[in-house]
This record gives structure tokens, sequence and C-alpha cells, in this order.
């Protein structure tokens, strides 16, 4: 039994060592992964494209346009004359936003009355622009306290009867890299095993190797086992070759257990494996298998709240969720990068990972049969 | 003890919208090398696969080396050997890793590995190439690697699925030369092709057709069931010929060969004579006119013919 599992797992590994291009697919598409969406994936905004339109033109309009600069959120990368001008800019996608001063501006903050400018957010990406809305507050707010605080003569502190101290926990800066690293080791995971183990066992179908394979007295559960042994052995590199860029190359800190993450990544690896191999059974070609691999794949990455939170879904978009098995492993590694927790706070998504799993398994070996349809 | 290592009763394979095999009733002794012979789509892969206990019969019973192939598989597998019709061994993979892989698959034995491994090399006479990989072996070799690799557990039954397709005839007749040494080692053996030669060298031969077997039985006895005398002649102008030759009376079948004609007539001598008139008034002129036996090709061609005239 074991015998033969070795050296089917041993022939595979020929297959993998032989074969450059699946080698180079296997371990630069998670770096490649990991570097796209590690920057691109990202709703911290910095150095945004900005325009200015100054019809102002006083010291008190130019000291709020430094105040918008320094903030460090903002660019001001052009000046424009009139709005037409801006809206041409903002049409062509040349600037994300745009600060409109009128005339008189100055005037108004030296006598003392409420001054009031334009901010105009480009709003097609809706995430981006909460942001922008967001920080163009956040300035604005900050100068105004500075207006009043010479006008009147008194420090901030004086005027503030009621002070919220918000605390943020596990991620402080609030750096989403910090988020997305952690379920994208999670997604590259999911896709980098179970895409390997279909198509590997599909290909002996294609190449009609599978028909010898049959005559002989090899059993099913051998034959699976040991074709998806070296996959195992690839994707737990990948997991370590991930984790080493977060932590070295973005920064992100891991608070909790790598030996708990390790196991609990074993636990995942089951549910993959067992959808790749079922996968696989149901398939004729490599280019099937692919196809099918894709149209569940992309489903299941937005149905698990990789990109956006479950909370936010319709209820029965949650409630298909949870026949998702990624959705189980971001919580479980996020929990164990970012917050550092134990197995004890995971157990309510372990357990249905762990059953998930062991049955996937179960149902897709043993579907695998030693017979021509 | 059962004196057939191969039996069928009513082995019939039907897929959606075929059927394949209908009601093949096969009887197959130890020892023999049985010849499955058929045109393209006749059936024989599916027979094969069927006896090979990796395809289940959709009706009748199947029993090889005493086993059912349905509920015993793996009894059969251990005693059976396969060659798939299509090339089905490792390409990426050495002539010597694929050797090794399906020993370790079979479980033979380290040290008798490396003795068998080497034995059938030289039996292949491919020893010069174990460490090429198979996808960069010829057509020939890649057959003989395949055969290399079925024999590895020495097994009592084997099957052959169009072993010398594709093959140039001298790695044929190397092939078929090969065969024989293991069918006198007392390897009974199961060889499907579509060459009518080939099957001269079998102890038994059944031609299939459309699912059936057309007739079952030793080379000479099918030879001799062809009626009347064959004449062989090169014609220049070949359709002409035929169609001149093929209304006159005592002539019984006409056959193209390339450029030459093979007619069946009830009597030789009595016929000869009327033949070449009939073409010399046509015009044609004839090299080579001359009464030959019937080979297997003439026997069967006319046997499929007769069965398809008769529906
Ligand atoms: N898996 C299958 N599904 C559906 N039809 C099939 C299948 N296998 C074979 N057939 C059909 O059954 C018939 C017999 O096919 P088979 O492959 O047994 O013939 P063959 O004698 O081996 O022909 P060839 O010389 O082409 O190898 C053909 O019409 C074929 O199309
Ligand atoms: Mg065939």
């Amino acid at each position: 039994m074991i015998a033969r599992t070795i050296t089917v797992a041993r022939k595979e590994l020929l297959h993998i060592v032989r074969d450059r291009r699946t080698m180079a697919v296997m371990f630069l598409i998670p770096i490649v992964q990991l570097f796209l969406l590690g920057y691109a994936a990202t709703t911290d905004i910095e150095h945004l494209r900005t325009t200015v339109l100054d019809g102002d033109r006083t010291p008190q309009s130019r000291e709020l346009i430094e105040a918008y600069r320094a903030s460090n959120y903002f660019d001001i990368v052009a000046y424009v004359a009139d709005e037409d001008e801006l809206a041409r800019m903002m049409d062509r996608g040349t600037v994300w936003a745009g600060l409109i001063i009128p005339a008189g501006y100055g005037a108004d903050v030296v006598s003392g009355q409420t001054a009031s400018v334009a901010f105009v957010i480009d709003g097609s990406d809706p995430n981006v622009a909460n942001a922008v809305f967001a920080a163009s507050q956040q300035v604005g707010q900050a100068q105004s306290m500075r207006i009043i605080e010479r006008r009147l003569g008194i420090s901030p502190d004086e005027m503030t009867a009621l002070e919220v101290r918000s605390r943020v926990w596990y991620n402080p800066e609030m750096k989403s890299v910090n988020f997305m690293i952690p379920g994208l080791i999670a997604m590259i995971l999911f896709t980098i095993t179970i895409m390997l183990t279909s198509l590997a066992i599909v290909r002996e179908r294609e190449q009609g190797t599978i028909e010898q394979l049959m005559v002989t007295p090899i059993r099913p559960i051998e034959l699976v086992v040991g074709k998806v042994t070296p996959y195992i052995a690839v994707a737990f590199f990948n997991v370590l070759e991930v984790l080493a860029i977060g932590v070295y190359w973005f920064g992100v800190p891991i608070h909790g257990s790598l030996g708990l993450l390790m196991a609990l990544a074993a636990v995942f690896l089951m549910t993959s494996l067992g959808i790749g191999i079922f996968i696989s059974s149901v398939t004729n070609t490599q280019q099937e298998a692919m196809l099918t691999v894709w149209m569940m794949l992309l489903p299941s990455i937005f149905l698990a709240g990789f990109f956006f939170p479950l909370e936010a879904m319709p209820k029965f978009l949650q409630a298909i969720s949870y026949f998702i098995p990624l959705r189980y492993m971001l919580v479980i590694i996020r929990g164990i990068i970012l917050k550092g927790v134990g197995i004890g706070p995971l157990a309510d998504q372990v357990v249905p990972l762990l059953l998930f799993g062991v049955s996937i398994l179960i149902f897709a070996a043993t579907r695998f049969r030693k017979r021509l349809e | 003890m059962n004196e057939y290592v191969i039996e069928t009763d009513n082995l019939t394979k039907r897929f959606k919208q075929v059927t394949a095999v209908d009601g093949l009733d096969l009887r197959i002794r130890r020892g023999e090398i049985f010849g499955l012979l058929g045109p393209d789509g006749a059936g024989k892969t599916t027979t094969i696969r069927v006896l090979c206990a990796i395809m289940e019969p959709t009706e009748g019973s199947v029993r090889v080396a005493g086993f059912d192939t349905v509920r015993e598989s793996e009894e059969i597998k251990k005693r059976i050997g396969y060659m798939p019709q299509q090339f089905s061994l490792y390409g990426d993979l050495t002539v010597l890793e694929n050797l090794i892989f399906f020993a370790d698959i079979f479980g033979v034995e380290r040290g008798e590995r490396e003795k068998r491994i080497a034995r059938l090399l030289e039996f292949a006479r491919m020893t010069k190439f174990k460490k090429r990989r198979a996808a960069h072996l010829s057509g020939g070799m890649q057959k003989k690697l395949a055969l290399a690799c079925t024999l590895i557990h020495q097994p009592q039954i084997l099957f052959l699925d169009e072993p010398t397709t594709g093959v140039d005839p001298v790695s044929r007749r190397e092939f078929w030369d090969i065969l024989t040494e293991l069918h006198l080692q007392g390897v009974t053996l199961f060889v499907s092709t579509p060459y009518m030669d080939e099957a001269e060298r079998c102890s038994r031969v059944g031609l299939m057709f459309e699912g059936g077997l057309i007739i079952c039985d030793a080379p000479e006895r099918i030879k001799s069931l062809v009626e009347g005398d064959l004449l062989e002649l090169r014609p220049d102008r070949l359709r002409e010929a035929a169609r001149a030759i093929g209304g006159l009376p005592g002539v019984l079948e006409v056959q193209t060969y390339g450029d030459l004609l093979h007619v069946f007539v009830d009597d030789a001598q009595r016929r000869i004579q009327t033949i070449q008139e009939v073409l010399s008034e046509a015009g044609i002129s004839v090299r080579g006119l001359r009464q030959t036996r019937p080979r297997m090709e003439e026997a069967f061609i006319s046997l499929i013919r007769k069965r398809i005239e008769g529906r």
C-alpha cells in the first residue's frame, strides 16, 4: 500500500522536475500574485493626483492649498483657471480630485465669517472615493481649527468638551496590506492546490496513461494519494514563500504561532485537494478541468469575503458562503497573523473546515474508479 | 480445471448511440495466439477493454483466467498484461524509469526487478536506449517498450490492441518474432489487428465486423472456405477491366489491389480464356494473368462482402 503510493509520488515528482513550465508556474505565480495584489488591492490613499482652481489668490487660499499638499494624501499636479478645465481633467482621468476655492474666501476667513470651498471627487471607484472624501474632510477640519485658534487666541484643547479617543487594534496603522497578505496566503494555497491536483490527475486521462494504470493492481486511493503528495509539498513551500515576502518585504507582522498556522493550513489543504480531485474525476481534458477550476474559483473568492466583508452581502449569499472552505480559512489566517489568537477562538472555523476536508476528500477519492466509461 | 482461459457468453457493449460489441461468444484455450481482425470501428478495442476488466459489459458474462471480469477484476489484473492501442506510457520518463515504475506498481522485488528489466530490455533489443525519454523513441520502439512494460509481472495472458499499427514493415516483422517467442514460452496471446497478413501468424483468427464475429477459425480453414479459384491479373486500365469482367458468366467476385485485379471464378481453366478475349476486345492490355492461392485478405474481403450483400 505505502510502497505503491511512494512509487506514484516519485513518478509525479519526475513529471514536475522535467516540466520546466509547470515548475515556473508553481513557484513564480504565488510571488507574482502577491506583489500584484499586495500593491494593487489597497484602498490606502496616498499622493492622489489633484487639481486646484484658486479663484481667490490670497495668502489664506494659499495656506489652505498648502495644508492639502502637506497632508501627503494629495499631490497638487495642476492649477486650472475655470471649472470647465477642471471638468475636462476629471473626465480624462488625469486627476482624481479637484479643490475649488471661490473668490472672497480669504476675505471671509479674515472677517470671521464661515468660509466655504468645494472639493470634487471622482466617485467611479466607491472605495477610493470614500477614502478621498474622508481625507478631504480631515484636512479641512484641521485647517478650520487652525483658523479658529488664531481668531480666538486659544489652543484647541481648551475648546474641546468631549474627545473620543479611538484606538485601533490588530492593525494599528490600518495598512490594507496587513489585511490583504494573510488573505492572499489562503487564496494562493486554495488556487494552486486545486489547479495542480485537478490537472495532474486529468492529465493521465487525457494522455491515455490511465488505461495502462487501470490494468495494474493499484488501488484508486494509492493513485490519488501518491499523485497529490508532491503538490502538498509544493503548497507548503508556497505558504512559506508568500509568508516570507509578506514579512520581509511588506513588513506584515505575524502575531500568532507559525506552527498553528501550518497545522490549520494542512486542514485547509484537505478541502482544496478534495475539490481538485473531484474536478479531475468529472472532467476529461486538462482544458475542461482548467475551465471548471476558474468557474468555481472566482465566486468562491468573492463569496468567502476575500475582497468585501461578508456582513455587507445579502443574506442568501452569506448562506452560500458557509459552503466555501476558503471562508473559514480567511478568518483563521487573519486571526493568527493579525490578532495572534490561538486555537480556542478559532474552533468555530476549524471544526467545519475539518468536517469539510475529510468528507470532500473521502467523497472525491471514492468517486475515482478503475473503469473506463 | 477449465481448459478455456478466455470465455465470453453473449458479450454485448452498448454506448449511448452505438452497439460496439454485439453478442460475442469467444472460447480461447491456454497457449493460443488468437488474432482479432476487423476494420476500423469493428469493436476490437471495446472487446479487449472488457476482457481486461477495465470496462463493464452491458450484457453477457466474461471470464478471463477463470475469474469473472466484473466481480473479480483485480484477480484478473494480476494475471494479464494489456497493451492499449495508443501509446500509454510516460513520454517524459526514460525507458528505464517507465519499466521501474510498472515493476514497482506490480510489486516486483528489488533484486528480481533489475534482473527482469535487464532481460526484457535484451528481449526487446532496447538495452542501448534505456536512458532515452520514451517520447523520443520511434513508433516501433515505443510499441516494444509498451510490450516490455506489460511483461514486467510475467502475465499468463497478454492482450495487445493493434500492436503494429503505425509501425514500419521491418519493425512489424521483428515485433511478431517477439510475439512468437512469447507464444513458445507458453503465454496466451490475444492480438487485434487491421492487417490481414498478420492473421497468418495466429493459431486461430476471429473476424469482427460491426460488433459481431463473422467467422472464427484457424487461418487455413478460413482460406479454404473461399469459393472458387482465384485469378490475378494486371490490366492497364483497372476500372474498365473490372467492369468488363464483373458481369461475365462464372465470375463470382472481383477485388482490386493497387494495380492488380483479383477475380474469383467457379473454374479457372474454363474461364481464363473468356476473360482474355473480353479484355482484348475492349482494347485493354493485360500482363501476368495467372491463378494463385487465395490469401487471408481475399478470404476476409469476400466474407465481409457476402455479409453486407446478404442483408
Ligand atoms: N467510449 C466510447 N463512447 C462511445 N462510443 C464508443 C466508445 N468507444 C468506442 N465507441 C464506438 O464503438 C464502436 C467500436 O469502437 P472500437 O474502438 O471498439 O473499434 P475498433 O475496432 O477498436 O476500431 P479502431 O480500428 O478504430 O481502433 C465505434 O463506433 C466507436 O465509435
Ligand atoms: Mg481500436
